[in-house]
């Protein structure tokens, strides 16, 4: 069935290219998102890295936020990577900026430091195994509760995480040739 | 292993960028305007283009305070530009700990002949281009993106339309050639041999490719957009018109929605007063600031 779905990818600003590539790479049907309408024609959710302060603002002028997070209280699957984890966190350390607040973790923004500390390396995942992530400027989760479940850490660092249908990576699997984390977001549609 | 500064994380910044606007600012004032507007990145400088060109003399790398006083007022990614083949300017802004170098045509050049060798750096660079030579030039010198040069500080957007159609036109020839004449076909770009494959191979540049040099008003943004542009640059489009906050944001929901005509009337309405342009044709060929890059 899983090839019948249909993924969106939020495509209101970033790396959301990299995802329907990946998607289509992995079999299923992908499109982008950039209105509430397009919305109603996709099963699950991507939401891409990127700068999350612009695609927050981006979905508030154009009614995306509402849209969002009344689909994910009916159930539909979101994962979020990079500026996606962010904008999925209920807390975002030193931070009042926008966010969806759908996933019970607090994160920290630009967690690893600038560009010049942003790096790639290989991670061990929960039902996953060993996979390379790149991080770029990337947050990681400070502090998790209530439903949400750690599946990976990089150096003690929280960086991939799952709250039932919800996903987030603090990595860009999007830019690696692997589908595996792909193709585990997938299994959850 | 950990590793810092690979190719995958100085092109995969650029890839966070795509779809956005980086913006010129010379103060933590406007870096703020920049960020609230929706801006992806901001570009810090002293002065904008506009006022290069009417200051006239030699443009240089901006004094550090003003570049480390830009970082701390916002989250969003700075850049900051660097003489063209000036390494040691190079290596000052990756101590600041910018984010991306602009070794950019807009300050005067600080060699004739060669650029910096940027796969030196774990900052990442982006360069501008005119052609597909000039883009895998900079690209086998290690540059992770490419923009348009157009011409800076014009609010004139032909000339950057003329570049990325310039590109986009070779990179239709060389897609279309069989193996064999893809050297000769290098020879001709002034290209490395390698990257003309790999173009050839991808029907698009091997890194993101931006807009930029006369981006002024949101259809300007679009258009650039629905050229085959990864995002947009804009430097002093923004903060020399009469509205900065207004029209910063419009450009970045033009930028997004640049397929959307509807969007694009409604976001372009009671923008003020847009800088005031200059006609390619007063500009005399030895002030073009494209004309710089080797």
């Amino acid at each position: 069935m899983a090839g019948k779905k249909i993924i969106g990818v939020l495509a209101l600003q970033g790396a959301f290219v990299e995802h329907e590539a990946a998607i289509k790479k992995c079999g299923s049907q992908a499109c982008q998102v950039r209105k509430p309408e397009e919305l109603n024609q996709v099963d699950a959710l991507i939401i891409p890295g990127g700068e999350s302060t612009t695609i927050g603002k981006l979905m508030q002028e154009f009614g995306l936020d509402q849209a969002i997070q009344d689909r994910a209280a009916q159930g539909m699957p979101i994962w979020g990577t990079c500026a996606g984890m962010i904008l999925l966190a209920k807390e975002i350390d030193n931070s009042d900026q926008f966010r969806l607040g759908l996933m019970d973790v607090k994160v920290k923004r630009n967690a690893f430091g600038r560009q010049v500390d942003s790096f790639e390396a290989d991670l061990d995942i929960d039902h996953i195994g060993r996979t390379r992530g790149i991080f770029i400027r990337a947050p990681y989760v400070e502090e998790v509760w209530g439903e949400a479940r750690v599946l990976s850490r990089y150096k003690d660092k929280i960086v991939m995480v799952q709250q039932n249908d919800l996903l987030s990576t603090a990595f860009h699997p999007e830019l690696t040739q692997g589908l595996c984390i792909h193709r585990y977001f997938l299994d959850m549609v | 292993m950990e590793q810092k500064g690979t190719f995958s994380v100085k092109a995969g910044l650029a890839q966070m960028l795509k779809g956005g606007v980086i913006m010129d600012v010379t103060t933590p004032e406007q870096a703020k305007i920049a960020e609230e507007a929706g801006a992806c990145a901001v570009m810090a400088l002293e002065k904008v283009p506009a006022d290069i060109r009417a200051a006239g003399g030699i443009a240089r790398m901006a004094d550090p305070s003003v570049i480390l006083r830009i970082m701390d007022a916002v989250t969003i990614p700075v850049m900051a530009k660097c003489r063209i083949g000036h390494f040691v300017e190079a290596q000052i802004l990756e101590s600041l700990g910018v984010d991306y170098i602009d070794e950019s045509e807009v300050l005067t050049p600080a060699d004739d002949k060669y650029h910096i060798n940027k796969h030196n750096f774990k900052v990442p660079f982006v360069c501008g281009a005119r052609n597909l030579g000039e883009a895998l030039r900079r690209i086998g010198e290690g540059a992770a993106m490419i923009r348009t040069k157009g011409e800076p500080g014009t609010g004139n957007v032909i000339e950057a339309v003329r570049h990325i159609r310039q590109v986009n036109d070779e990179i239709r020839w060389i897609s279309n050639l069989p193996e064999e004449e893809l050297m000769t076909a290098a020879k001709e770009l002034q290209a490395p041999y390698e990257l003309v494959v790999e173009t050839a191979k991808l029907k698009r540049l091997p890194v993101v490719n931006f807009a930029a040099g006369g981006i002024a008003t949101p259809a300007d943004a679009a258009l650039m957009m629905q050229l085959g542009c990864d995002g947009i640059f804009v430097g002093s489009g923004i903060f020399k018109s009469g509205d900065p906050k207004k029209r910063a944001k419009a450009i970045v929901a033009a930028t997004t929605y640049y397929n959307d005509p509807a969007v694009l009337a409604e976001v372009s309405r009671d923008l003020g007063e847009p800088m005031v342009g200059i006609d390619i044709s007063t500009i005399r060929p030895e002030e073009r600031m494209q004309e710089r890059g080797w």
